[in-house]
């Protein structure tokens, strides 16, 4: 396999406060490859946004990158100064946020908003970038994308913004598209339709995909990958069927037995009790063990266990514990 | 494990509201912020000074027999040439000690600015709650004249009201009345910041829940209103309570500088500056002085304080 | 739009008409008109010829429309203290005033939003934290004071320029008289709309700085940044634009605020406008200028309010559509 798009080696976000530091993001590694969605899952406060917020290097201070390292394309980006982070931005790395109502800038036609991103980062003319901006609206699904493209936001829909953002994200053509949350504020009805646009958009021109969400029915039908992540730390990171049916780690356990996947057919929902700690009370060892139904001495005691590829954050996974 | 974090093991069980005071982050932050600390420090004398004026000024300039004449336009800390007396701030035309004059105009200008405060507060509150929890025409009222009152400069309003109270005054009683129609007016042209914000929290706590619940089991709903929405609006009415003191501080000020405020009889920080303005030219610098620095130090010490109350209870500046 | 603007129209109208209201009956009962008007040497047909003739028999509304009628057309009555009619010191002293606040008024609003945008962008600057700072001195510093301390300064100290009055006017049409045309006219006018421009521009750049600090946490701004737009583009294009909409209103209030504040001004500097005239009618409670002045500075500032409504379609895009009807 080619070197993959975003490579993310012990990443380690930090922000300091006068309680002491805190880190949403402590330790994470995982790689996306060309073409590859990898979905991010977790409860909020878990710190999947944070970590894409770093890579795409919009961290709001104090929260900064304390550790680990990120490559884009073998090439690293977090030691980029903020100059060259912002060409990076757009141009290589697309972003889609949560709320497509608060997303798109109220008092600016989405045409201008289409060709300012495009001349920001492309060599092309202001009526090249026009025409295209009219193709990226038809792309993404907008009827009479011609005519829309002097509009204004509040004209659209919720579904029909956050399609514009897609395809804003889209427009410079980046290799990496960050979506945090892209269907979290949308009607149910349409979250399945921006789910598929940004799979099909992805797919066909090869662009790797962090997919941020808590929606475990979004991950089961969209991403290659899954990273689990549990108080800023990396539970679990495997190809998707393995890990939603046959997780490792106690914690996804209990998140698969939570989820109400129509497959399943359980007659009983399952409760992981307790809850995620607060950052500033993250406990020694596993941040798990607490809420650990297998928990042993070792599990409350540093160092703690760190997740790689296929192998996930605990000193007992569970396929050894059916295997013994 | 709960949700939330056993509370640090050094914290005794029970402890007093001082303690808790203290170790709140608002005690935190203002403890952090010098410049908190001193404006504190400055309004806390300044008021404290004023308070005991009569025991602090070394001579009551409005007892016409410690007065003499001759004692005019003593220069700061110099004797007088003619008395041999000698004053730490100097004196007026009329021999007026300097000091003691600011002394007892602060008493004026802060008794002015606290009671226009506070009867703006009373008036902004009481109207804000009606006008939210009765809604409909009261609240299409008391509203609409708030809108059309915003429209006026403060000042303007607080000129006008002083101008018509002075039309129906007696003239032989004019000097006694002009500090109560300063506080009125003053008063008068500022409740409209409290009335809207405790009006906005009025609408969003009206129909919440436990109001409803209240009302079911047979509370007076206005009652409630009080004890739930007053404890949520503390914090911005305060942090309007404090800009609007320095506001009222220097509209009282202004109106007296003008002519139109406190009377040379009852002479304010203002009033001072008035009568001090005429001696620039002729090189008597500190008669105007000397009330000037007192002015702008309290209204920038009330200011910063009211700024940095702003920053500390607003959770989202942070 | 047109609908729309038919509602703003009938608001300030009533707006007019409630001010009006509070015009008259501090014309009609406070103090007696006839008292003001006549002399100790007085007989009761006297008065009762003067009631008549003023129009005082008549019932209250009657009275108010009369009041109403006679100010459309410019009457207001006689000053109580000048003997001559109120529209005629008015308009006699209105260039002064207008002149000087329109200057005032352009310096407070350039450099305000100027300054509100640099301290906003560069909020951790020290240049920044020096201008918010010297901010919060210009606002607890009263007005009068300004004037002063920039008298004592440029007049007593270096005599660089006046201390009092407007300097040499030139008669321009019927008349409007100018001081923009004569050296001493324009020195005169330094001093002035410096001290009448620099509250207001403390508090411009103080909201600019604070409604672009908010804007600036939007969503739509780390949207643009995420789309790797420059900062200039993201700061001047996206977040200022944004920051004008609400600002824009108060800009308006400020303006109207300007014509107000200039009675202290005027006070200071012996400013031969309207607003001196208004502080010595309320020191000698003449009833007439007061009136007159609370409805001129009315219509004015409703004037104004109406022009930023109008403004405000111009640049919000949402208004246009929902209160057209469009859809």
């Amino acid at each position: 396999m080619a070197d993959p798009v975003l490579s993310i080696r012990d990443l380690t976000v930090e922000i300091p406060t006068r309680h002491g530091i805190l880190r949403p993001v402590d330790r994470v590694s995982y790689d996306i490859a060309q073409g590859e969605i990898l979905g991010v899952v977790g409860e909020s406060g878990a710190g999947k946004s944070m970590a894409g917020n770093a890579v795409i290097g919009l961290l709001t201070p104090p929260a900064h990158i304390a550790g680990g390292e990120i490559r884009l394309n073998g090439q690293r980006i977090d030691t980029l100064g903020p100059r060259a982070l912002r060409r990076l931005r757009g141009k290589d790395i697309g972003m889609v946020f949560q709320d497509p109502l608060t997303s798109l800038n109220p008092l600016i036609r989405i045409g201008d908003q289409l060709t300012e991103t495009m001349l920001t980062h492309l060599d092309i003319s202001r009526k090249e970038a026009e025409a295209r901006a009219i193709a990226a609206l038809d792309e993404v699904g907008i009827p009479g994308a011609a005519r829309r493209i002097d509009s204004y936001p509040h004209e659209f829909s919720g579904g029909m913004r956050q399609r514009v953002v897609i395809a804003l994200a889209l427009c410079a053509e980046p290799s990496l598209v960050i979506a945090d949350e892209p269907t979290t504020a949308l009607d149910v009805s349409v979250q399945a339709q921006i789910i598929a646009l940004l799979k099909r958009l992805c797919r066909e021109r090869g662009t790797a995909v962090m997919l941020i969400t808590h929606d475990m029915g979004v991950i089961a039908e969209t991403a290659d990958r899954v990273a689990v992540m549990y108080a800023g730390r990396l539970a679990e990171l495997g190809p998707v069927r393995d890990v939603l049916t046959k997780p490792q780690h106690p914690y996804t356990h209990g998140l698969m037995a939570s989820t109400p996947l129509a497959s399943r057919g359980q007659a009983r929902l399952h409760q992981i009790p307790g809850a995620m700690p607060r950052l500033d009370a993250v406990p020694d060892g596993c941040a798990f063990h607490p809420r650990c139904p297998a928990a042993q001495a070792r599990c409350t005691a540093s160092p703690r266990p760190v997740a790689q590829d296929g192998a996930a954050a605990c000193w007992f996974p569970r396929i050894k514990q059916e295997v013994s | 494990m709960t949700d939330h974090p056993a509370p640090p093991k050094d914290l005794p069980k029970d402890p007093s509201r001082l303690r808790i005071a203290l170790q709140s982050d608002f005690f935190y932050s203002f403890r952090r912020s010098p410049v908190a600390v001193v404006s504190a420090v400055i309004v806390l004398t300044m008021v404290l000074a004023a308070l005991f004026a009569p025991l602090i000024a070394p001579t009551n300039p409005f007892d016409p027999a410690s007065l003499n004449l001759m004692n005019g336009f003593t220069p700061p800390s110099t004797p007088n040439a003619f008395t041999g007396d000698s004053f730490v701030l100097g004196t007026d035309d009329q021999g007026r000690d300097v000091l003691s004059t600011i002394l007892y105009g602060m008493r004026i200008s802060l008794f002015v600015g606290l009671a226009a405060v506070l009867f703006a507060m009373v008036l902004g509150i009481s109207l804000g709650l009606l006008s939210g929890y009765a809604g409909g025409w009261t609240d299409t009222v008391i509203m609409r004249a708030a809108d059309v009152q915003l429209t006026f400069p403060s000042i303007l309003v607080a000129m006008l009201i002083f101008g018509v109270a002075k039309g129906v005054t007696p003239v032989e009683y004019r000097d006694q009345m002009a500090i109560w129609v300063l506080i009125v007016a003053i008063g008068l042209s500022d409740w409209v910041q409290f009335a809207r914000v405790v009006r906005g929290a009025t609408l969003v706590e009206k129909n919440k829940d436990y109001v409803a619940a209240a009302r079911l089991i047979g509370r007076r709903p206005g009652a409630i209103m009080m004890r739930h929405i007053l404890p949520n609006v503390l914090s911005p009415v305060l942090v309007i309570a404090t800009i609007s003191l320095a506001l009222a501080i220097i509209a009282e000020a202004t109106l007296s500088f003008l002519g139109v405020g406190a009377p040379p009889t009852q002479p304010s920080l203002g009033t001072l500056i008035r009568i001090g303005q005429g001696f620039l030219f002729s090189g008597e610098w500190w008669i105007l002085f000397f009330p000037a620095i007192t002015l702008l130090t309290l209204a920038l010490s009330v200011n910063l304080l009211g700024d940095w109350l702003r920053d500390a209870l607003n959770p989202r500046l942070r | 739009m047109l609908a729309f603007i038919i509602r703003r129209v009938a608001q300030s109208a009533l707006v007019l008409l409630i001010v009006g209201l509070v015009a008259f009956s501090m014309f009609r009962f406070v103090g007696d008109p006839i008292d003001n008007m006549l002399g100790q040497e007085r007989t009761q047909a006297d008065i009762e010829r003067l009631r008549v003739q003023l129009g005082l028999d008549q019932p209250f509304p009657v009275q108010y429309y009369k009041f109403l009628e006679g100010a459309v057309q410019g009457n207001f009555g006689v000053s109580y203290r000048q003997g001559r009619p109120v529209a005629e010191i008015l308009l006699e002293r209105a260039p002064a005033t207008l002149e000087l606040a329109a200057v005032s008024g352009l310096l407070a609003i350039v450099l305000g939003i100027a300054l509100g945008v640099f301290t906003a962008i560069r909020r951790n600057g020290v240049m920044a934290n020096v201008i918010m700072s010297a901010s919060l001195i210009g606002v607890s510093l009263p007005t009068f004071l300004i004037g002063i301390l920039l008298i004592y300064l440029f007049s007593v100290e270096l005599g660089w320029l006046p201390s009092f009055g407007r300097g040499e006017t030139v008669r321009v049409g019927d008349w409007w008289t100018t001081g923009f045309l004569t050296p001493s006219g324009r020195a005169a006018l330094i001093l002035p709309s410096i001290t009448l421009g620099l509250y207001q521009m403390t508090l411009i750049m103080r909201l600019v700085r604070s409604e672009m600090l908010e804007v600036l946490r939007q969503d739509y701004i780390r949207f643009a940044r995420a789309r790797g737009l420059r900062d200039r583009v993201v700061n001047f294009r996206h977040a200022l634009k944004n920051t004008m909409v609400p600002v824009i209103t108060v800009i308006g209030l400020q303006l109207g605020a300007i014509i107000a504040f200039a009675i202290i001004t005027e006070t200071v500097f012996q400013w031969p406008g309207v607003g001196l005239l208004f502080i010595n009618a309320v020191q000698f409670v003449d009833i007439p200028v007061m009136a007159a002045y609370l409805m001129l500075i009315s219509v004015m500032f409703v004037g104004i309010n109406l022009i930023v409504d109008l403004l405000y379609f111009l640049i919000d895009p949402r208004l246009r559509v929902d209160r057209a009807g469009g859809h």
